[in-house]
C-alpha cells in the first residue's frame, strides 16, 4: 500500500447557516495525481483552505502524512497556490521566494533553479507588480515547489488564463507529476482533470459524490452507436434484448445503453445472426464531462 | 527568533513608503534634538539657547528627551498599521500562512519587530541624551547621571505598547486608514467617559480610573516635564510640586495593556477565516 500524504475524516464546515463542506472523508496516497472536481462552490477552495490551516473546521478532522506532525510543520513539505498568486507587489520575484525560503527553512540556492523549471529566470530582478497574469501564475508555482514539496497543491492553476498560458501551465504540471510528485489539483475544468489526473474526488455543494479512480467513475460499461438499413428491426431487436438499458434515437443514428459488458465485434455478430447489416458501428464509454453530469444528475433527482 | 524578526524587516524594508517612514521616525527627534540643543543666533539680534534653561542638565534630560522623541512615534505606528492592512490587501497573510506560517509565528513576527523598533528607539534617544547632557550638564558624577534612567525604560514600555495597540487595531480592522481613525476614536473616547465620570462621580476618583485606560496609561508613564522645569526656575512656589516619576504599577498597566492586545490579535486571527 502506498503511504498516505493527506487523510481526512468526516470533514464538515459552516459558514453561519450554509454547509460549505458536509461530512467530507477521502484519502491522497503517494505517487498520484488527483483531481477535486465540482462546479463553483462545491466546496473546493474550503476543502484545500482546512487542510491548508487557513480556514477552521467545523468538525471532523484531517491529518498529513502519518498523523505525527503538527499542521504547521507538515505544510513545509507541502506546495500550495490558492485562487490567486499572492506576493508581495513591491519586491522583485527573487526577493520574495527569498521571504519564502525564509518561513519554509530552504536554501537559497533554490531560488533559481525553480525559475528556470518555470522559465522565469531571465525577469527574476522584476517587480511583481509588472508580471502578466500567466507569469505570476508560474512565480506561484516556482514557489510552491521551492521546498521539493511531497505533494504540490493548485487550486484552479489555469483560471483567468489565455490558451497559451493555460497550456504552458499544464505542461508544468505534468512535467512535475512525471517527475514523481503527488499532486492535487481542485477544478471546475472537466477536461483539465480529465487530462491530468488519475484520480478524482466529485464534490456537488460540499458533498463527496465519488472518489476514486478516473476511469471507474461510473460503473458503466459504455454504449454503443449504431446506423442500420434496417432501422425498425434494429431497434426490436435492442429492445428484446436485456444485454441492453436506455435507447435514444437521433435521426438515423442510435445509442444503445450497455447493462453488461459486451464487444463490439460479438455485437457485430450477433446482429449478423439476425440479419441486420449494420451501417455504423462505434462502442465508446462516456467522457468525463458526461459521466459527471451523470453523477451530478442522479444525485439531485 | 531572528527568522521572524528577519522575514518581517524584508517585508519592511523593501517597501519603499514603510522605509521613508522609519527612516524619518529615527532620523526626525534626532535632527529636533540636536538642532534644540546648538545655540542659534536670530541674526544677532538674540540668541537662543535652551540649554541655557537647564533642560539638557542631569537628570531632567531623561525626562525631557523621552517626552519630546514620545511624539515622532506617530511615524512608526502608521508603520505597523500598515504593515497588517497590506498583508490583508494583498492576501500575503493567507500565502504566508499556506507556506508554513504558524498564526502564531505571523503575531510573534509583528511583535518581535515592534519590540526591536522601540529597543532601537530607546537606545538611539538614550546615546543621544547622555552625550548632550555630559556636553551640557555641570554635573558629571555617574550617580546623577544615571539617576532617572528608568525614563528611558518608561519609554521603551510606551512604544511597545502604543504599538501593540495600532497592531491590534490593525487586525481588527484589516484596513490601515480605519484602524488609524479607530485610534483617534478611542482617544477621544477614553476623554469622553473620563469627563463623564468626573462630572457625574467626582475628579479624584475619575482620575484614578482615566489612569488605567489604555491611551492614558501610556501617556501618564513620561509626564510632561515642563511644569517641573517650571519648579527649578522657581523653587519657592510649592503649588507647582507634583509626582512626575515613574512608578512601577504605571509600567505594569502598560505591559498588562501590551499582553493583551498581542494576546486578542492572535485570538483574532486564530477564529478568522482567511
Amino acid at each position: 500500500m502506498e503511504q498516505p500524504i493527506l487523510t481526512i475524516n468526516n470533514l464538515t464546515k459552516k459558514f453561519g447557516y450554509l454547509t460549505a463542506v458536509k461530512d467530507l472523508s477521502f484519502t491522497i496516497h503517494k505517487g498520484n495525481v488527483y483531481g477535486i472536481l465540482g462546479p463553483n462552490g462545491s466546496g473546493k477552495s474550503t476543502t484545500l483552505g482546512i487542510v491548508l490551516n487557513v480556514v477552521n473546521k467545523t468538525q471532523g478532522d484531517f491529518h498529513w502524512f502519518d498523523g505525527n506532525t503538527s499542521t504547521h510543520d507538515a505544510l513545509k513539505q507541502v506546495g500550495a497556490i490558492i485562487e490567486r498568486p499572492n506576493f508581495y507587489p513591491y519586491m522583485t520575484a527573487e526577493q520574495n521566494l527569498k521571504l519564502v525560503c525564509k518561513i519554509k527553512g530552504v536554501d537559497f540556492s533554490k531560488i533559481d533553479e525553480k525559475l528556470e523549471v518555470v522559465g522565469l529566470l531571465d525577469r527574476k530582478g522584476h517587480k511583481f507588480r509588472t508580471y502578466s497574469l500567466g507569469m505570476k501564475q508560474r512565480l506561484a508555482i516556482a514557489s510552491a515547489l521551492l521546498n521539493d514539496p511531497e505533494i504540490l497543491i493548485l487550486d484552479e492553476p489555469t483560471n483567468g488564463l489565455d490558451p497559451q498560458g493555460i497550456h504552458q501551465i499544464r505542461q508544468i504540471i505534468k512535467d512535475i507529476a512525471a517527475g514523481g510528485t503527488t499532486i492535487l489539483l481542485a477544478s471546475h475544468l472537466l477536461d483539465e482533470v480529465e487530462k491530468v489526473c488519475t484520480h478524482v474526488v466529485v464534490l456537488r455543494k460540499g458533498e463527496k459524490l465519488y472518489s476514486g479512480r478516473v476511469d471507474e467513475m461510473i460503473n458503466s460499461h459504455g454504449f454503443f452507436e449504431l446506423k442500420a438499413e434496417q432501422q425498425d428491426a434494429l431497434l426490436e431487436l435492442l429492445e428484446s434484448n436485456t444485454n441492453f438499458g436506455k435507447i435514444n434515437i437521433e435521426g438515423d443514428l442510435i445509442t444503445a445503453f450497455l447493462n453488461e459488458p459486451m464487444s463490439a465485434s460479438d455485437f457485430n455478430k450477433l446482429m449478423f445472426e439476425k440479419g441486420i447489416l449494420l451501417s455504423h458501428l462505434v462502442k465508446r464509454k462516456e467522457s468525463l464531462e458526461e459521466q459527471f453530469l451523470q453523477l451530478t444528475d442522479n444525485q439531485s433527482n | 527568533m531572528l527568522r521572524l524578526i528577519s522575514l518581517e524587516l524584508q517585508k519592511l524594508w523593501l517597501n519603499k513608503t514603510s522605509r521613508v517612514l522609519i527612516i524619518i521616525s529615527f532620523i526626525l527627534p534626532f535632527t529636533v534634538l540636536i538642532l534644540s540643543s546648538i545655540k542659534i543666533n536670530f541674526f544677532g539680534l538674540f540668541t537662543l539657547e535652551l540649554g541655557e534653561l537647564g533642560i539638557f542638565n542631569f537628570p531632567i534630560i531623561w525626562h525631557i528627551t523621552t517626552f519630546f522623541a514620545s511624539y515622532f512615534k506617530f511615524f512608526f505606528a502608521i508603520v505597523v498599521v500598515s504593515m497588517i492592512g497590506n498583508e490583508y490587501s494583498n492576501k500575503t497573510l493567507k500565502q504566508n500562512l499556506i507556506d508554513g506560517l504558524s498564526k502564531k509565528e505571523f503575531i510573534l513576527s509583528k511583535f518581535y519587530t515592534i519590540v526591536f523598533f522601540s529597543l532601537c528607539a530607546t537606545l538611539l534617544i538614550g546615546l543621544a541624551s547622555f552625550f548632550i547632557g555630559l556636553y551640557y550638564s555641570s554635573y558629571t558624577e555617574a550617580s546623577i547621571i544615571f539617576r532617572e534612567v528608568e525614563f528611558l525604560l518608561a519609554y521603551f514600555v510606551k512604544l511597545v505598547g502604543f504599538f501593540s495597540l495600532c497592531l491590534f487595531f490593525g487586525m481588527l480592522l484589516k484596513r490601515s486608514a480605519f484602524a488609524l481613525g479607530f485610534i483617534f476614536i478611542t482617544w477621544i473616547l477614553e476623554l469622553i467617559i473620563f469627563g463623564l465620570m468626573a462630572w457625574r462621580i467626582d475628579g479624584d476618583f475619575a482620575g484614578k480610573i482615566f489612569n488605567f485606560f489604555p491611551i492614558q496609561s501610556m501617556y501618564k508613564l513620561i509626564d510632561q516635564p515642563l511644569q517641573r522645569v517650571a519648579m527649578t526656575k522657581f523653587p519657592e512656589k510649592g503649588d507647582l510640586a507634583y509626582d512626575y516619576a515613574v512608578h512601577w504599577y504605571e509600567i505594569a498597566i502598560v505591559l498588562g495593556w501590551s499582553a493583551l492586545f498581542i494576546f486578542l490579535s492572535y485570538q483574532l486571527l486564530k477564529k478568522r477565516d482567511l
